[in-house]
């Protein structure tokens, strides 16, 4: 398959507006581990023949950590920077596989200037399936048999009550699907939200991710899907902790999709 | 005789009522020490969230044991209430259980259903008292619920459990009486669940009885009127608090943070983006962020007072699970504290005590060690946002104090000067399309 990455300038070049934006995110774009994400989402797009593009080098932090660190001038300077660029470009609908750029961009963009019908990726993903457009009904199944776990990530779970759509994604999958002891409402933080990603953790007795993935290795799942950059990295820290690196994944949802449409 | 006790209730009811109308005037204005917010939106919602959540509790039956436990004092207090209202109207009018004649027939029904939501209550106070003293249920053990706290938790049980004796003692010698004949007592017919107790009181004197049913009375109603006073001083409060809490809670979705429009006119300057429309300049005493209760809203000191110290919210904090110093339910009660702290000082030098929320009582430490996982803003069941608070004191640290940890002004620099919290370059951010090409 020949993968075609357009960037909005150059759409916008020949005068055209993609249909969806695809924000990337900082970790989608510079994280070893969630580059892979990003390239699986980007193969679905390109087999579905969506019309969409990414921003490129143009896109920016949405300003998340800086907010939830307690900067909000940082926050505000990178947001109106943003919208600048997003509005400038005419850009309508946003889909993006981070919960932090996803929150931010629909919830705080509004009151400053920014309006943007925004989609988390396991949202759009659900669309794609309930319209046939990806995983087919009769297909062979890719992953029968085996058991997955679903990690809430906090920023859509209890941040914007989005638990079913991800669920249901993993469903499409035929995998069994197994909760976690805290799930839903209840789902434990992987430990990395509000600015945590980019410092250590305060003293205390456990890692909050260790925590996380003890919860998660107590369900027998061969693996732990995430929808999450963050999530991603503490699961993956805790399981290499645990050194079960050999026996159970964590995978996010567009891998999952990917790897069983064969991408 | 009647004349002197008719006085003497009216008096004390005068007392308690200066009292406690006092209290709620200071908790009042200890409230709008805090930032006068916009109420915005929807008040079909806001009326639906007092409706479930307040009235009808729906947030706690997350947790069914406790949830019906609760349920029984609840029900028990707000309907028992009615019986308070006879008892007051009797101690103002020098009547005795005025209810009876208007009520014939279905008085003593009534008396005995309150009797059996009465017995409700002591049963499920009783168990309250087992889950915080001898099971110890974790979220009663934490290091601010040493001394006051605990104390307060463990009176209120006990207070509720002795007014209710006091109902069932006082209904059972009037029974007694009423067999006898006596004619200050008449005939109401026989109560479900203080009949039983009757024979505990048989062979005493009729005027014994008297004085044991009309110590019971008194007993009972100025207990009452002590406990509504106590209930302004103590984390009970909650049970008025909830309803107007409920109402003014957000309604905007739990992950998006209180916007800050008092700066978005200089950012704009400083990107050089036209301000639009006339800029208000921030109101005089404007903080970045929050230092002391009043910089806070008066949402977030509502929730300090209507906090029951229930710790839900502690129980779910990933910080709190793992041994962090940070607890929600802390900084609920620091919040509560301060501003008590500063209503005290009201009258002597404002403000000028040299303490103030963040430092004197929560902890950078504290601050520091959220997650902003929204847990504890799930786990109230009655609309608190611990987070909220978080938040307005990290700004401060942040935008005041230059006081936030070294790692994260490394990550602002890093979005200010890469676009990026880490420190890659620019450049490099869109290298992943080459990758993903030259793959295939």
């Amino acid at each position: 398959m020949d993968i075609k990455i357009p960037t909005v300038a150059a759409l916008a070049a020949e005068g055209k507006v993609p249909e969806i934006l695809f924000w990337v995110g900082c970790a989608g774009s510079f994280d070893e581990r969630y580059k892979n994400v990003t390239k699986a989402f980007v193969k679905i797009l390109n087999k579905v023949g969506v019309d969409f593009a990414v921003l490129g080098s143009e896109e920016t932090c949405t300003g998340d950590p800086a907010r939830r660190a307690g900067n909000d001038f940082l926050f505000q300077m990178q947001a109106m920077a943003n919208i600048q660029v997003l509005n400038g470009y005419g850009i309508k609908t946003i889909v993006t596989a981070c919960p932090h750029c996803f929150n931010t961009i629909k919830n705080e963009y509004p009151e400053l200037g920014g309006n943007y019908q925004v989609v988390h990726h396991s949202t759009y993903l659900q669309q794609l399936i309930n319209e046939g457009k990806v995983i087919q009904k009769g297909a062979e199944p890719a992953f029968k048999g085996r058991k997955i776990t679903f990690h809430d990530s906090c920023y859509l779970g209890r941040a914007n009550n989005i638990y079913e759509a991800p669920r249901k994604v993993l469903e499409a999958l035929d995998a069994e699907l197994v909760e976690m002891k805290r799930c839903k409402t209840k789902g434990l933080c992987c430990g990395a939200g509000g600015g945590q990603m980019f410092k250590d953790a305060e003293k205390g007795n456990k890692e909050i991710n260790i925590e996380r993935t003890e919860e998660a290795l107590e369900t027998q799942a061969d693996t732990i899907a995430v929808a999450c950059p963050f999530c991603m990295t503490m699961m993956s820290d805790g399981i290499k902790n645990k050194e079960k690196e050999g026996s159970v994944q964590v995978r996010d949802l567009a891998e999952l999709i990917a790897e069983s449409e064969g991408l | 005789m009647t004349i002197i006790s008719q006085v003497i209730f009216t008096v004390i009811l005068g007392i308690f009522g200066f009292f406690i109308a006092k209290r709620v005037n200071f908790i009042r204005l200890n409230i709008a020490l805090g930032r006068p917010q916009k109420v915005v939106g929807n008040k079909r919602q806001r009326w639906k969230n007092v409706l479930l959540i307040a009235l009808g509790q729906k947030k706690m039956f997350k947790k069914p044991v406790p949830a019906v436990l609760h349920l029984l004092i609840y029900v028990g207090f707000v309907l028992i209430n009615i019986e308070v209202l006879e008892i007051i109207l009797d101690g103002v009018l020098g009547s005795h259980r005025i209810f009876a004649s208007l009520l014939s027939d279905f008085y003593a029904p009534l008396i005995s259903f309150f009797e059996i939501l009465a017995l409700g209550v002591i049963f499920s106070c009783v168990l309250f008292l087992l889950r915080r003293n001898v099971i110890q249920v974790a979220r009663f053990q934490k290091p601010e619920m040493k001394g006051w706290a605990s104390l307060d938790g463990n009176l209120i049980l006990v207070i509720e459990i002795i007014l209710m004796g006091a109902i069932l003692s006082m209904n059972a010698t009037d029974q007694l009486l009423q067999e006898m004949s006596n004619a200050a007592y008449p005939l109401t017919g026989s109560f479900l669940v203080s009949s039983w107790l009757m024979p505990i009181f048989d062979g005493y004197l009729p005027s014994t009885l008297v004085i044991i049913e009309r110590t019971a009375w008194w007993f009972h109603i100025v207990g009452i009127f002590g406990f509504a006073l106590y209930v302004t001083y103590s984390k009970h409060l909650h049970i008025f608090m909830a309803f107007p809490n409920t109402y003014f809670s957000k309604l905007t979705p739990k992950g998006a943070m209180e916007p800050m429009p008092e700066i978005t006119s200089e950012v704009k300057m400083m990107l050089g983006i036209p301000v639009e429309g006339k800029t208000t300049p921030p109101p005089e005493g404007f903080k970045f962020g929050a230092r002391d209760v009043s910089d806070l809203s008066r949402k977030n000191l509502m929730d300090a007072y209507t906090c029951t110290e229930c710790g839900r919210c502690t129980a779910e904090c990933p910080a709190n699970l793992t041994g962090k110093k940070l607890s929600p339910r802390k900084i609920m009660m620091d919040t509560r504290d301060r501003m008590e702290e500063i209503g005290k000082g009201r009258s002597d030098a404002k403000g000028h005590d040299e303490k103030f929320l963040l430092g004197g009582f929560i902890s950078k430490e504290e601050i520091n060690a959220c997650t902003s996982c929204n847990a504890c803003v799930e786990a109230c069941p009655v609309l608190i946002n611990p987070l909220d608070i978080i938040l307005q004191l990290r700004r401060y640290e942040a935008m005041e104090a230059s006081g936030s940890p070294a790692s994260w002004n490394a990550m602002f620099q890093n979005v200010e000067t890469n676009a990026a919290p880490w420190k890659f370059s620019p450049q490099d951010r869109f290298n992943w399309s080459e990758e993903l090409k030259n793959k295939k």
